[in-house]
């Protein structure tokens, strides 16, 4: 198998985040979006383990895990707060800091 | 750039058929599940399409043989993180049946970005990685330092060799003195387990965290204890 096979999945993956992220309006979708990202880099990081044959890229890929599962959890409390103060989470409506 | 006349990395590799048409497969799954993820009109089918991307994420870590993150990816992401999303979508009360706002109108300007991007990283790729073959057997193990020390000293493979098995091997040795052998045996007899010489992913994944990346391990866990307090003070009613 090529490693390239593996790294232009993960890149395709994160071209397609990216494009969540800029392009949704709704508070979870941009934070589902952001997981498809985190995705795409543990993907990459598990294919070079398995390229050099060392271990740290799967140690690597668990920490992003759990930081990820940290990110949503505060990410989803946000957009709770910015509920409850404005009934919506449509982002182009959370404009309080835009110059 | 210095290996550019040089050959790709693992080159006499020979190319597994199965592997590949399994890469492919679930690779069209996982592509069309982001691309539904992104496009669906229906947060609740967003992060149902999400499951099908997590999931093919966890067999491509099975295919590169990191069976311990394709479990943890199935525990923490589709058990944990999707269920947070659903709850996610019911408290802010999305209507069930579709909503036509969930893209906005400058979504042309975020697929340009994507397509841009998506081209440089394939460039970037094809140009530095090209032929680049993964190793045949992928699986990353610990082997305990004994069990490599006795292989080296005796020339005895202890794969999924028993005790008795590898004792008997031992006792067969030419040009050994009396102690040597004694301490050969107990060597065998120690290294054995009833299944084998310990020689698993877990386990090294295991031993790296718990002895290199131990202070980064810490530091997450007092991250996640962070974040969950965070949680509850920002979403707490006053």
């Amino acid at each position: 198998m090529l490693l390239n096979e593996f790294l232009l999945l993960a890149a395709v993956l994160f071209s397609i985040g990216v494009y969540g992220v800029l392009a949704r309006r709704n508070g979870v979708a941009v934070l589902m979006s952001i997981e498809l990202i985190l995705n795409a880099v543990n993907i990459n990081l598990i294919a070079f383990a398995a390229m050099n044959n060392s271990i740290s890229g799967q140690v690597f890929a668990l920490f992003v895990i759990a930081i990820a599962a940290a990110e949503v959890g505060v990410g989803l409390a946000i957009i709770l707060v910015i509920y409850r103060t404005r009934r919506t989470i449509d982002l182009e409506e959370v404009d309080l800091m835009r110059g | 750039m210095t290996t550019v006349l040089a050959a790709a990395a693992n080159s006499d590799v020979p190319t597994n058929v199965a592997e590949n048409v399994g890469f492919a497969i679930i690779a069209a799954f996982m592509v069309f599940g982001a691309f539904r993820v992104v496009t669906t009109r229906n947060v609740v089918h967003a992060a149902l399409w999400l499951v099908l991307v997590l999931a093919g994420a966890a067999a491509q870590y099975i295919l590169l043989g990191a069976e311990f993150v394709a479990l943890t990816q199935v525990l923490v992401y589709i058990g944990a993180i999707v269920v947070l999303f659903l709850f996610g979508i019911m408290l802010t009360k999305a209507p069930i049946g579709g909503d036509a706002d969930l893209t906005s109108k400058s979504w042309l300007g975020g697929a340009m970005v994507a397509v841009i991007l998506l081209g440089l990283l394939a460039f970037a790729l094809i140009d530095t990685f090209g032929q680049d073959r993964l190793p045949a057997d992928r699986r990353i193990t610990m082997r305990p330092a004994a069990v490599s020390q006795f292989e080296a000293t005796t020339g005895i493979s202890t794969d999924g060799q028993s005790e008795a098995q590898l004792v008997s091997q031992v006792n067969d040795l030419d040009g050994v003195s009396k102690d040597q052998r004694a301490k050969l045996v107990e060597t065998a007899e120690a290294i054995a387990t009833p299944h084998g010489p310990i020689d698993s992913n877990v386990s090294a994944v295991s031993d790296a965290i718990f002895s290199g990346y131990l202070l980064p391990f810490e530091v997450v866990s007092v991250l996640l204890t962070a974040a969950l307090i965070g949680a509850i003070v920002i979403a707490r009613k006053e």
